[in-house]
């Protein structure tokens, strides 16, 4: 029975790829331990459950781990299946939930990074591929309430994240979500209305100031 | 546009893709019969190619019943979904599914043949990066090697999904090894003595292209990006 085996969640607050997973767990009503990770002082445990790639979230379950944020997402909805499922039940659903969740992650949140880690002249390509993965994202949303349609879902969780990092990706990436992606703004709204979402997401501006902090720190001004 | 019948299973695909192979051989294992449409990757992209993947306009596609599914580990987990009854391609339990992914995952990042990364080094002959991209490279299949151990395959005695990820680059490896002026076998032993294994399966064995053809072919891209 999966309720009966320790679960842990490596994770750092900041973390798009970890909110994704708190999402995960809180829409399948799942009660584990949070465990908060120094990025730069990583715990044995971190280093022993994901040697491979050392970076958090990790989902260890009765002390094993499974890595890779949307790795773990449908680990969470195949180990607890009699509740709020996460995927369609049909295989061409899932097959378009997994694409567009791919997407999120080339597109949106690696594309993300560049907009703050790279000084602004380096930003070209980067913004302009970002601005373009929204708007195929809004595209693909049209008027649904959800990415899945009426059931919150894969793409919705691994997309949301990016209501609490928009406000950095806006100021170094020089762009207004609202006018690039109305429609998004409207659906990230919407998806705070849930509680597995508002509980799972950080304050906006916290995000922005540890990015301008680390921005410093590393001499990307 | 849309020659294709709306019904039946077509595959867009390019004769030396190993992503448009991992789709093969899952096709394969399960018996599907299908249509394999190939697409010029040094020329034109067809009309059906565009509009089957809008997003990326890459092979492979496999169009079910007039649908379009991208994105090859997306196709392979697809056809393990809707053939269930033969050849299971991923395990039933949801870590060891878990598991599958994430080492596919894996091999999708770090695994790449050169046409499908610009700046990939390790293809030129000298130069400041080539060093420091074998080594990354020798470390990725030391990797795979350790992953694997002494199974058969890697989720155990099971062709599957990992083997699937990444079998269609064993016949990359004679053209590596020259690049990169190393021998896999002394390096990964037990890597190169499982890609034997799963050659000896069919639907590998009709699957992977001759490696001298493959080595040829990537002389042909070094002369076409002019890459010395």
């Amino acid at each position: 029975m999966a309720e009966t085996k320790e679960l842990v969640l490596l994770n750092c607050w900041v973390s798009p790829y970890g909110m994704r997973c708190r999402i995960a767990l809180a829409e399948k009503r799942v009660e584990y331990e949070h465990k908060e990770e120094n990025v730069m002082e990583k715990s044995p445990l971190l280093l022993q459950s994901n040697p491979v790639h050392k970076k958090i979230p990790v989902l260890v379950h009765g002390g094993k781990p499974v890595c890779e944020s949307l790795v773990i997402v449908q680990y969470v909805d195949e180990a607890w299946p009699d509740r709020a499922p996460l995927l369609p039940v049909d295989a061409y659903g899932r097959a378009q939930a997994r694409f567009w969740a791919d997407f999120v992650d080339k597109k949106i949140f690696e594309c993300g990074t560049k907009l703050w880690k790279l000084k602004k002249e380096a930003q070209g390509e980067a913004k302009k591929e970002f601005t373009e993965g929204l708007k195929l994202l809004e595209d693909e949303l049209g008027e649904k309430k959800y990415f899945g349609g009426d059931a919150f879902g894969f793409v919705d969780i691994a997309l949301v994240p990016l209501m609490a990092w928009f406000r950095t990706y806006e100021s170094f990436g020089s762009f207004s979500a609202e006018t690039e992606a109305p429609k998004l703004v409207a659906w990230g709204k919407r998806c705070m209305e849930r509680e597995s979402v508002a509980m799972s997401l950080p304050d906006p501006a916290k995000v922005y100031e540890l990015v301008c902090y680390i921005r410093k720190a590393f001499g990307l001004e | 546009m849309g020659e294709v019948d709306t019904k039946g299973v077509v595959l867009l695909d390019f004769w030396v893709s190993p992503f448009g192979q991992r789709c093969r051989i899952a096709l394969a294992e399960k018996g599907v019969e299908y249509e394999y449409r190939e697409e010029n990757l040094l020329g034109d992209k067809s009309p059906l190619l565009l509009e089957s993947n809008p997003v990326y306009k890459k092979v492979p596609v496999l169009i079910h019943d007039g649908k379009p599914v991208c994105e090859s580990l997306l196709i392979v987990q697809y056809i393990d979904e809707w053939w269930p009854h033969r050849a299971p391609l991923l395990p039933a339990d949801p870590y060891a599914r878990a598991h599958a992914r994430f080492w596919a995952d894996f091999i999708d990042k770090k695994v790449r043949p050169p046409y499908a990364d610009a700046s990939y080094v390790l293809w030129k002959l000298k130069g400041e990066g080539h060093s420091a991209a074998k080594e990354e490279f020798t470390g990725i299949l030391k990797l795979l090697e350790g992953e694997l151990g002494d199974k058969k395959y890697f989720a155990g005695d099971a062709f599957g999904f990992v083997d699937i990820a990444l079998v269609p680059f064993v016949c990359w490896f004679y053209t590596y090894e020259t690049y990169a002026g190393f021998s896999i076998e002394e390096l990964t032993p037990k890597l190169v003595a499982w890609g034997k294994r799963c050659m000896e399966r069919e639907s590998v064995a009709k699957t992977l292209s001759d490696p001298h053809k493959v080595f040829e072919f990537v002389g042909v891209l070094k002369k076409r990006f002019g890459v010395e």
